[in-house]
């Protein structure tokens, strides 16, 4: 039997092997969200621990959406289409529950931002993937399909991450 | 004050000796002269030590250390950071340019860059985070190498962002640049480094960093980039400039590390064994021996890179384990390969490791290693002055005279001057010339590029006048009218952002920055006041010198003697700088550019460049050398 896949969920797969840590893809995220260059701003961040040692990070859309969860004020919710979880700028009162719900810390409220940014995959078509491969790195790319309780695994406190990464390039 | 666009307006202003913390704010006619980085920097350091720069100590506690971003920094793809201050290579003032995302971290935090006064009495680093602005202990850091200390200072001041981010979850981890043992010890062309390999090398500003007791600086800025003037229009420049500079394929493949083979076999123009040769025909030197054996990370770049020249190598066993650089680059394949006749690609990726964690400009150190290794091959230096044979080719014995530098022990002590200081030294000791053998201008080691063939880019004058000595970046170009030469590095510098992403048109560039600042500026403008400016500014600065030397442009503005020399092998064999030619080239310069006939910049045009307040220092310079 033909699965179709075109009406499943779009997933950002990384591949952090293949990250260069030119950071495109956070000018162009934040360019489209912010209207500015802000990159502690962009719903994806590279982090970098140890020189070398780079880490695309951003929402992963657990299945049960422990983020959304969280929320005392009802900010948050899941767009049917994508699967990503959308912010009410109007409701959210920037308490940070939501980071600390989240298994990799990936929720930011940013400088005076006060209201929290979290990854919407532009509704679609994201600005990061297409930057990402266009730039012929690839270390982000779409995916269908549905992997989703191994996805949640991927959200991980970055800075652990790159820590482990260096250890595996450099051997310390 | 805020600057609508691209700046901030604000620069940080920080006494080490006093600890005082405060906010400089320089009106926008100030940035619309000087713009950032290089030419700012000239300009703060002309106001502030002009009237009595003879007298500063390069090295001592009145030079102040500027750090600084430009208008297009963070705007324009690729990244820079701008260090500047006294030189304790030239005595003038060099823009040097480092890869590091302290720069975007600084704007995003709110300041356009920072002025370092003073001096700490004990080990010190910097942490900026937003508005917190704090001078730290840094003794557990000092006298370690970046192996053994960067991780740590990384970890521990990203748990103060993250602590200070409270509930707004985890910032990125702070930017930091740092001096290695080279910087503390002051190693006159100690650099500043940043992310294990990326260097502020010409200048000697590491050096200068560690006079004043600072190990690192480090920031994190939560905020946004100022506003940008025309978003619309910004958006479309930087789209297509994605699109042009995606399609730099070998570029991107190789960084710069296809020089290696191609510069001396293609070219003629490599230094081999102190550049008594420019030309080899040696294979293993190819780029492919990197990538095949050391290369684990092929694409590396900054913030807003879409180029990513970096290539990671490390060697992972054998006797050199443990050793990481970059690809290398091709000045330090050059520099720290054939200049001391290594061509095999293990040795140069150690050798790169060690000139990075010692926190030594690898152009400057492996042009006087080659120099001391000719002295050695001549029988001026012995192994009783080395204290062990220095043969070309031995990476070993280059290693071991490299930490003796950075230690300053031994020989070392008398190399750790740099090439022009140690050939005068060693003249002395050996009561024989020797200053025929020293590679460099005002200085400074000439780059990696020769002249002699007359196939690599820099004209037959370029470092001869320039006034950044032998930068290789910066070389002047012999029709000064030109957006090209130094007229174009001054650009790059003080708009602060990368050379190698930044060879489009030069009106697109000063598109770029109108669309950013929302100025008007022209390339006419750009070309004949701006640029001219801060070349001018430069060079008096360049001429005023001391205190421990001073340049006669009758003397110093010439090649190094060994130009002079015919190319002994090669397709150019017999090729050499002719010195007719030279002068015939420099007169002409000083014309256009506006220098009297003995390079002295001519008071009519200061005045029409807006800086006649540089007229008493022509004065003192025409004393000094009674003309």
């Amino acid at each position: 039997m033909v699965v179709s896949l075109q009406n499943q969920r779009i997933w950002i797969l990384v591949d952090a092997s293949r990250c260069s840590g030119c950071k495109l893809c956070e000018v162009v995220c934040s360019l489209k969200h912010e209207g500015k260059i802000w990159p502690e701003a962009s719903r994806i961040r590279i982090f970098e621990e140890i020189p070398g040692a780079t880490v695309p990070h951003l929402c992963v859309q657990c299945p049960d959406y422990p983020c959304v969860k969280s929320c005392p004020v009802n900010a948050l919710s899941v767009y049917e289409k994508t699967g990503a979880v959308v912010v009410d700028e109007k409701k959210c009162i920037g308490c940070g529950r939501c980071v600390d719900a989240c298994p990799g810390k990936v929720p930011r409220i940013p400088g005076n931002r006060k209201i929290v940014v979290i990854c919407d995959l532009c509704y679609g078509d994201p600005e990061c993937v297409k930057i990402c491969n266009e730039a012929g790195y690839g270390a982000l790319r779409l995916y269908k399909g549905g992997s989703r309780p191994t996805f949640k695994t991927f959200a991980r406190n970055p800075i652990d991450k790159s820590l482990i990464l260096a250890r595996k390039m450099f051997g310390e | 004050m805020i600057l609508p666009y691209g700046f901030t307006g604000r620069i940080l202003n920080i006494n080490l000796s006093t600890g005082d913390i405060n906010i400089l704010e320089l009106p926008e006619g100030v940035y619309r002269k000087w713009l950032g980085g290089r030419g700012l920097g000239t300009y703060i350091l002309w106001k502030e030590l002009g009237d009595r720069w003879e007298s500063i100590d390069p090295l001592g506690i009145d030079n102040i250390l500027l750090v600084l971003t430009g208008p297009l920094t963070g705007y324009y793809p690729g990244i820079k950071l701008c260090i500047t201050g006294k030189s304790p290579e030239s005595n003038g003032v060099v823009g040097s340019t480092i890869s590091s995302e302290v720069a975007i971290e600084l704007k995003a935090a709110g300041y356009d860059g920072i002025i370092i006064r003073g001096k700490a009495e004990t080990p010190k680093f910097l942490l900026i985070i937003d508005d917190h602005v704090e001078i730290k202990d840094a003794q557990k850091y000092w006298g370690k190498d970046p192996h053994e200390f960067l991780p740590e200072l990384i970890c521990e001041t990203h748990k103060e962002a993250i602590e200070l981010a409270g509930v707004g979850g985890i910032p990125k981890e702070p930017a930091a640049i740092y001096i290695g043992r080279g910087g503390e010890k002051g190693v006159r062309f100690a650099s500043v480094m940043a992310k294990w390999v990326h260097a502020a090398g010409y200048g000697g500003y590491g050096a200068v960093m560690g006079s004043k007791n600072l190990k690192a600086i480090v920031v994190k800025g939560n905020g946004p980039l100022p506003p940008i003037a025309d978003r619309g229009k910004y958006e479309e420049y930087l789209r297509e400039l994605y699109r042009q500079l995606f399609e730099l394929t070998t570029f991107r493949a190789w960084g710069t590390g296809a020089g290696g083979y191609e510069v001396g076999y293609r070219l003629s123009s490599e230094p081999v064994k102190n550049w008594q040769e420019e030309w080899h025909n040696r294979e293993e030197i190819s780029v492919i021996n990197f990538e095949l054996n050391y290369w684990v990370k092929k694409y590396w770049g900054d913030y807003g890179c879409p180029i990513t020249c970096m290539k990671i190598s490390y060697i992972p066993s054998g006797k050199y384990k443990g050793a990481r650089s970059d690809a290398p680059d091709y000045e330090l394949m050059a520099y720290l390969g054939t200049n001391l006749g290594i061509f095999e690609s293990e040795k140069i990726v150690y050798l790169s490791y060690l000139a990075d964690e010692l926190g030594l400009d690898a152009i400057n150190a492996g042009n006087v290693l080659g120099f001391a290794a000719e002295l050695y091959q001549r029988g001026i230096l012995t192994k009783e002055d080395i204290g062990f044979e220095l043969k070309w080719g031995d990476a070993d014995a280059f290693a071991k005279l490299l930490k003796l530098i950075a230690n300053k022990e031994g020989i070392g002590k008398i190399l750790a001057e740099g090439t022009y200081r140690a050939a005068m030294a060693i003249s002395k000791m050996k009561n024989v010339d020797v200053t025929k053998y020293a590679v460099q201008v005002k200085g400074i080691a000439v780059g990696a590029h020769g002249i002699r063939s007359g196939e690599d880019y820099p004209s037959p004058i370029g470092y001869a006048v320039s006034v950044q000595g032998g930068d290789h970046t910066s070389p002047a170009f012999h029709e000064p009218r030109t957006p090209s030469g130094e007229v174009r590095a001054t650009f790059v510098d003080s708009a602060v952002i990368c050379s190698f992403t930044s060879w489009i048109g030069f009106d697109k560039l000063i598109e770029f920055l109108n669309v950013v600042t929302g100025w008007n500026l022209t390339v006419e403008e750009w070309v004949n006041e701006t640029a001219l400016r801060i070349i001018h500014l430069q060079r008096i600065l360049l001429l005023l010198g001391g205190p421990d030397i001073y340049w006669d442009p009758r003397i110093h503005d010439d090649n190094p003697q060994r130009f002079y020399e015919p190319l002994p092998s090669g397709p150019y064999k017999g090729k050499k700088a002719d010195k007719n030619e030279v002068e015939k080239l420099k007169k002409k310069y000083y014309k256009d550019i506006g220098y009297d006939e003995y390079g002295i910049p001519r008071l009519d045009v200061l005045k029409k460049l807006g800086i006649d307040d540089a007229i008493s220092a022509i004065k003192r310079i025409r004393r000094r050398l009674g003309i």
